[in-house]
């Protein structure tokens, strides 16, 4: 048996994976039981956004480059405004402060609840596609849909729309609810939260596969729970200004993919929820911790299928943090304060639903960009996710059969809920030849 | 739709995008499942459904052409589908990305990736409507569930969706929005822009900046005039046109009669 394992040449391609969103695919070559090519491809097209921004007034940037990604442009516009107010010195006060928490709390609850439900959990129920899982588990599929819907409710409140919302701008937002509407909102967010443990409760209860790995985390770090601006930080002790990020993360091209790899001093590294939990529990609050502590996950992970657990727990969490700040909400006479342009250099990050998202800016005594460079959060966890394929697939056993090999696969890069629209569209522009 | 009893087949395709406007699916909810009930949808990579050679109905196309394999792709998807729909900015008028054709030359692709030879691209991005006949034009960055299943629901009574190309301007005022552009001097693209969203920028007191692409007989000129009285520079309108649609025609030529002036300007040492 085992020579005919050893002896068994296999070529696998899935030429378009699904349920992840942009377009990306899967290459396998395993020959004499070992493997001999793996390649996550990439091939949405590139899009230049860095290069659109040059010649554009720091103005327009929260609008241009929410077009990056439909399913996380609140992240683009938080990464960008964080970058532009360090350089021009803006402090734009706690309220703006407080609802860019709220906004972005949305953005997590969104994103997550589409991906844990129409994305992920359709593996781990066997079926293809959320809805032929709704016929069974239409309970479960609704109370999803519904946490997805509040996110994009308070997506709304902030930003008129969920995809591509208008209301962010340089210095805080252009407008600001009236409290009758935060309180109507206020009052569904609380009653979602038993619905939302339960949610926490069912992605925990799922029979995943057990690994270890070993990948160092990578997060920005604040007094709270991380959301926008900070240090970025690992679990093997890096601590460096959000300045200091292109000294210690370095991206390169590879043939197959539209996406740069981004590596940490060389080495593959994780971004995102399970990156962030890693991190930061001690920075949760006490009802998010006491819902932990009752799992039967002991945190930090080493196992990349607790990814979507950690989602669910960062639901949970962002619907208590906006519940917290909605709940002292009070209506400004301004709702952003007065910004003067300054030349020079921009550094911005924040959490995106997918992990950390990197924004550079140079900028002229006009206000226009003369350069960008944004490093989205899929390109720092593809190299990633190729380590992670070749270590399952060597424990799942590359003797299976190749469906299941298929199957395995597709199962492992959704844990990274890769966006693949995202990770596409960036570029380096200091040219540096391979 | 069908002349059988079946149900009518619907695929969602995506070429160069943001997805966003797939969402306009996936953020349905209930609908969502209730138009699985209606209708099949076969084809839907993101959603999981994956079958994109299937004969279908309704092709809901997001996204523009930028690669020699999206303009083999949109061919297929044209001979396999009865109607077709182009939603979005993208796949309308070929969206943000389209700015590449009014750069300079085409350096872009060498400096943003190291290595350009391994990528593939069109010199232009274009609409997918430069590439086949689309039946119906769902404007917008990004459309919205309400455009998405008003045409579905018209579709399966079997008749033709309602075009929407009125001014932004025409929404805004049965809001009874106090106007952003009389009232404070914003450079609201709303007067020449198709309506829609619900006139959602002004509702926040701010500038429409024109993403769901130009309305029907857009006076662009005019809007122009007044954006320089109010102090707009040549190059600032015409980044106004230039933006999320500078692909449509008529705010294309608006911006590059900008770019022109911007151009005598500088020969003449202004």
């Amino acid at each position: 048996m085992a020579d005919e394992t050893q002896q068994r040449s296999v070529e696998l391609h899935v030429p378009v994976l699904t349920r992840v969103e942009g377009e990306g695919a899967l290459h396998l070559r395993i020959r004499d039981g070992q493997i001999e090519q793996l390649q996550l491809a990439i091939f949405e097209p590139p899009r230049l956004f860095e290069k659109f921004l040059e010649g554009r007034s720091y103005e327009e940037v929260p609008d241009l480059v929410a077009r990056i990604c439909g399913i996380c442009p609140v992240a683009y516009q938080m990464s960008a405004v964080d970058a532009l107010e360090s350089l021009f010195g803006i402090d734009p006060g706690p309220w703006v402060q407080d609802m860019r928490r709220v906004l972005y709390c949305g953005e997590w609850i969104e994103s997550h609840s589409l991906h844990i439900h129409l994305l992920a959990a359709p593996d781990f129920f066997g079926y293809d596609n959320v809805m032929a899982m709704a016929k069974d588990h239409p309970d479960e599929v609704r109370r999803g849909m519904h946490l997805q819907g509040l996110g994009n409710a308070l997506i709304r409140l902030l930003g008129a729309r969920s995809v591509h919302p208008v209301g962010v701008r340089v210095g805080g937002f252009h407008h600001a609810p009236d409290e009758r509407e935060v309180d109507n909102l206020l009052r569904q967010l609380r009653d979602a939260l038993p619905q939302a443990e339960a949610m926490v409760r069912w992605t925990a209860a799922i029979d995943l596969p057990e690994r270890t790995q070993s990948f160092p985390s990578v997060a920005c770090q604040s007094d709270d729970y991380p959301l926008v601006g900070g240090r970025i930080v690992s679990d093997r002790g890096l601590s460096i200004d959000k300045s200091a990020f292109e000294q210690q993360f370095a991206e390169h091209q590879e043939p197959h993919s539209t996406a740069l790899y981004s590596l940490l001093d060389g080495q593959p590294y994780l971004v995102g929820p399970m990156a962030r939990l890693n991190l930061h529990r001690d920075r949760l609050p006490a009802a998010v911790t006491h819902l932990m502590d009752s799992l039967p996950i002991d945190w930090p992970s080493a196992n990349p299928f607790h990814g979507m657990v950690a989602r669910a727990i960062e639901i949970y969490y962002a619907l208590h943090e906006a519940i917290r700040l909605l709940g002292a909400y009070r209506r400004p006479a301004q709702p952003f304060v007065p910004v003067t342009p300054k030349a020079g250099t921009g550094f911005g990050c924040s959490e995106a639903p997918r992990g950390l998202l990197w924004h550079r800016y140079d900028v002229d005594a006009q206000g226009l960009i003369t350069a960008a460079r944004i490093v989205p959060p899929t390109s720092q966890n593809q190299a990633r996710i190729e380590a992670d394929l070749r270590e399952s697939l060597t424990d799942f056993g590359l003797d299976q059969p190749d469906d299941a090999l298929r199957q395995h696969c597709e199962q492992v890069i959704r844990n990274y809920d890769p966006c693949i629209s995202c990770a596409t569209h960036f570029l380096r522009l200091t040219t540096e030849r391979l | 739709m069908t002349e059988s009893a079946a149900k009518p087949r619907v695929a969602v395709h995506k070429f160069s995008s943001c997805d966003g406007c797939q969402l306009a699916f996936l953020n349905l909810g209930e609908t969502l499942l209730q138009i699985a009930e209606l209708v099949d949808i076969v084809h839907f990579a993101e959603a999981g459904p994956l079958d994109p050679e299937a004969a279908v109905d309704i092709a809901f196309v997001e996204g523009s052409i930028s690669t020699p394999d999206e303009v083999e792709r949109i061919q297929r998807v044209r001979a396999n589908s009865r109607f077709l729909v182009s939603i979005g900015a993208c796949a309308t008028a070929g969206g943000i990305q389209s700015l590449r054709n009014l750069a300079e030359d085409n350096q872009w692709l060498g400096q943003v990736y190291a290595r350009p030879d391994y990528i593939a691209t069109l010199d232009k991005v274009t609409p997918i409507a430069g590439q086949v006949k689309v039946d119906l034009e769902l404007w917008g960055c990004p459309v919205n569930s309400r455009q998405i299943v008003s045409a579905i629901r018209a579709l399966l009574f079997g008749v033709v969706p309602v075009t929407e190309q009125d001014k932004v301007c025409l929404e805004c005022k049965r809001q009874q929005r106090v106007c952003v552009l009389v009232a404070q001097g914003t450079p609201c693209m709303g007067p020449v822009t198709r309506t829609g969203c619900g006139a959602l920028c002004p509702s926040f007191g701010r500038d429409c900046y024109g993403c769901y692409g130009p309305a029907e007989n857009p006076n662009t000129q005019a809007l122009a005039r007044r954006f320089e009285g109010l102090g707009l520079a040549p190059d600032a309108i015409a980044r106004r046109f230039h933006a999320i649609t500078s692909g449509a025609p008529a705010f294309h030529e608006a911006g590059l009669q900008q770019s022109d002036l911007k151009r005598q300007e500088k020969d003449h040492g202004g």
